[in-house]
């Protein structure tokens, strides 16, 4: 027998167990429990002897039985330890529980004389953690903005761990906060903007690197090594560095909160990477397609228009997507160039909200929802193009 | 022929070129370079508008003669601090009008009123007075006389096209005590937040590369922090972190971790013990870091896993025969092949976390300890409306980040091609 596995298994598994645990009680508590006590050392023991009676147990008895009545005596246990708190909450810590032995049911004595099973153990449970973690770190902050854009400030105020939405509500008071940021705060002007700024600019970068594009890839010229590693530096260089000097030549050409200089930026600072991301697909295309739409007198406005595009609509795609991404996030220009709330954008009006302090909050996060909703669904639908342009396009962000 | 045909190329190229090439030229290049010129003069905000010239029409009736009428015109110097020259001014009458009296600075000619004000020292004002009248003893309609605008035109330097120079900016920028600590801060927030990043990204991308139940659904959400607007997701963790009704203070306090609320992102330095040692720890700009990570592990992740699923699979089949364990699987397999990845991302990553702005802004706004150099740029362009200062700064972070260009295409710069 060796001891190493096996009490290395102990001591993670309880630890798995007893972190997810916690979390759970933490998620109870923003629903407006009452709970105080993570009662870490209680419930960590606790874990141990699950996890010890599992191992002993094995194959011994039939899985099924196994698997239904050891998290039953646990959750048991669990309750009597424990503050009391209501049935949602232990039935939560039954199916954690379940979901934890079924987990390691093939873990018996036999089965920890295996070679690197300390190892593996380590790395079973190091992924199964680090699923919860990353899905809680990321996932809680949009959550949290979700459900407060559904709260009233001074719920919040009164007690912040309550983050439980009351369906009870009729609907125009349960989505009062968006009907507010709406009626009196204009934010349809702001969508339409922000949609205008950003489908224009993909329009007009594309019109600008397409043919640009093209030229890089297929066409001989004097200075043609020079300008492609050149359009890889100019991309390094940041938004602050341009802000004075645009702003200062904005302010005298009146371009300042005017969509056009918002389109002209937008354009200007994703052209590098739209035209870096479409030659390198351009130079993929077979170029006896195009010797043959030669071959019929086409020239290169026809070349590109009926050979190279239908051909790159994927990548076109992936560019397109990545561009109204940049455009649609957009703080820096729009925070210099607007200060005229009636052109501004998405970002710059829920910036321009918190600069009143007396803003409740939930009007703040109804205004983050409005504008982060589109983008990910966007992001969730069109997932596969986005990936690739964001692979190509993320030495910037 | 082919000489010819060589030429129409060139032509073409250079045609398909021109439109994107002078786009990026003006907004991209150019403000890099005017950011030179600007250095070197003293302009502030307020001075960047072209001093103009500029007249309010008042129309006023005379009560004694209805065929009379009195316009005032206010006119005045737009600028505080700029003359301006040979200033012109022109207003049209209707027909059978004309002026009584005329100033000697003006003329009347062809229904015109013409004048010729010389010039005009900063912050000049004047009512200029005419009294018109009809030369048919009618009565003239005021609204007539309201709908015309008067002209106005004269020569005023640019303040950002004068030839006067100063070193004052630079002087500033490099005299304050607060620039060691402001390069401090910024290689402190940069360094930090770009490995934890690239930490974080391969912890995930190692995850994601295993199957799993919910792997895709995994894959799609490690992006959303990146995916977001920085403003909402800024303004989300501020929320988050609020010492008054944050949710995680009010968590930590729940449970008794804390016994007072912290305030995350605007206590500068915070004093941990560990082991006996007090260590002061920057408390802001830890946080801000944090959020960085939080926001920019993602694209770490996605170049690692790209570079992971390009690992041969018979590798680790090879391995396995060869019984290696997990631990040694990583290090001696997948490391190795990801070194290369990691050096560049780190590059990447370290210049661009370099010139982040907009999370700090929205998270402090440069106070509590966590001013960057970016953040100088705005406080000092915009916050002190010192538009040369601003671009002395800018001068200075262009500066280092040639350096650290020159420095990545030195040492990675071939490799980056061949990933």
């Amino acid at each position: 027998m060796r001891y190493k596995p096996l009490l290395i298994y102990l001591f993670i598994s309880s630890i798995f167990l007893t972190l997810v645990g916690s979390i759970w009680k933490i998620m109870a508590t923003l629903q407006g429990l009452k709970l105080t006590e993570i009662n870490f050392n209680i419930n960590f023991l606790l874990a141990l002897l699950l996890s010890l009676s599992l191992v002993f147990i094995g194959k011994r008895i039939n899985h099924l039985i196994k698997i239904l009545v050891l998290p039953l005596i646990f959750t048991f246990i669990y309750i009597a330890l424990n503050e009391s708190a209501p049935i949602w909450y232990n039935v939560g810590i039954l199916l954690i529980s379940l979901f934890f032995t079924n987990r390691v049911k093939n873990y018996n004595l036999n089965y920890l004389k295996e070679d690197f099973v300390s190892e593996k153990i380590v790395f079973d449970f190091l992924s199964l953690f680090a699923i919860v973690f990353f899905a809680f770190i990321i996932l809680f902050p949009f959550y949290l903005m979700f459900v407060t854009s559904f709260k009233l400030q001074a719920a919040l105020l009164y007690n912040p761990l309550d983050l439980s939405i009351d369906f009870t509500k009729n609907i125009s008071d349960q989505f009062k906060s968006y009907l507010v940021i709406f009626k009196t705060y204009d934010f349809g002007r702001y969508i339409l903007t922000s949609s205008i700024v950003s489908i224009g600019t993909v329009i007009i970068t594309l019109i600008f690197a397409i043919p640009a594009a093209y030229a890089v890839a297929r066409l001989n010229f004097f200075g043609k090594t020079f300008l492609s590693t050149s359009i890889l530096i100019i991309y390094m260089f940041p938004a602050i560095v341009l802000v004075i000097p645009l702003y200062t030549v904005f302010s005298q050409l009146g371009l300042r909160n005017s969509i056009e200089g918002l389109l002209i930026v937008y354009t200007a600072t994703t052209l590098p990477v739209a035209i870096y991301m479409l030659q390198g697909y351009f130079k993929s295309i077979p170029k006896e397609i195009e010797d043959a739409g030669l071959m019929d007198g086409q020239n290169w406005f026809g070349i590109i228009i009926k050979i190279i595009i239908p051909l790159s609509l994927p990548a076109i795609a992936s560019v397109a997507l990545y561009v109204f991404m940049i455009a649609w996030n957009e703080f820096l220009f729009s925070l210099m160039f607007l200060d005229n709330p009636k052109s501004f954008t998405l970002s710059r009006a829920i910036n321009h909200l918190t600069g009143d302090a007396e803003t409740p909050r939930q009007y703040l996060m109804a205004g983050s929802v409005v504008v982060t909703l589109p983008i990910l669904l966007i992001f969730v639908y069109f997932e596969k193009y986005l990936v690739s342009g964001l692979t190509a396009g993320s030495v910037k962000g | 022929m082919n000489d010819t045909l060589s030429k129409i190329e060139k032509r073409t190229a250079y045609t398909l070129l021109l439109p994107a090439v002078f786009l990026v030229f003006a907004i991209v290049l150019f403000p890099i370079f005017a950011n030179i010129w600007i250095s070197f003069k003293d302009v502030q905000l307020k001075d960047i508008r072209i001093p103009e010239p500029r007249a309010k029409k008042i129309v006023k009736s005379i009560p004694e003669d209805k065929t009379k009428l009195k316009i005032v015109y206010r006119l005045r110097n737009s600028s505080l601090i700029e003359d301006i020259n040979n200033i012109k001014f022109s207003d049209n009458l209707p027909r059978n009008i004309e002026p009584v009296d005329l100033d000697s600075r003006c003329e009347f000619k062809s229904k015109k009123i013409k004048c010729d004000f010389g010039n005009w020292e900063a912050k000049y004002r004047e009512n200029f007075e005419i009294i018109i009248q009809n030369t048919n003893n009618d009565v003239i309609d005021k609204n007539i006389i309201k709908s015309q605008k008067p002209k106005l035109s004269g020569d005023a330097d640019n303040i950002l096209l004068t030839t006067k120079f100063t070193l004052k900016n630079f002087k500033q920028v490099f005299n304050e005590n607060e620039f060691l600590d402001l390069l401090l801060t910024t290689f402190y927030f940069t360094f930090f937040g770009t490995v934890g990043a690239i930490i974080f990204g391969m912890f995930a991308a190692q995850l994601v590369n295993q199957k799993f139940y919910g792997r895709t659904f995994m894959r799609s959400i490690l992006l959303f922090p990146y995916v977001g607007p920085v403003v909402a997701l800024a303004y989300t963790w501020t929320l988050l972190l609020d010492p008054n009704s944050g949710t995680l203070n009010a968590l930590l306090v729940n449970f008794g971790i804390i016994d007072k609320p912290i305030n995350l992102l605007g206590q500068k330095y915070m004093t941990l013990n560990l082991l006996g040692f007090d260590i002061k720890l920057r408390l802001a700009l830890t946080t801000v870091i944090m959020f960085e990570i939080w926001r920019y592990f993602p694209l770490a992740f996605l170049f690692i896993l790209a570079r992971l699923q390009a690992v041969p699979k018979d590798l680790y089949e090879a391995a396995e025969v060869d019984g290696a364990g997990p631990l040694r699987k990583f290090i001696n397999i997948t490391l190795p092949q990801i070194t290369a990845i990691l050096s560049i991302l780190f590059m990447i990553r370290f210049i661009w976390n370099f010139n982040k702005f907009e999370d700090i802004f929205l998270l402090t706004g440069g106070a509590s300890g966590t001013r960057t150099l970016p953040i100088n740029v705005y406080q000092q362009g915009f916050a002190v409306s010192n538009i040369g200062m601003g671009s002395a700064v800018s001068i200075v972070i262009v500066m280092l980040l040639i350096i650290f260009m020159i420095i990545y295409f030195k040492l990675i710069g071939k490799r980056a091609n061949e990933i």
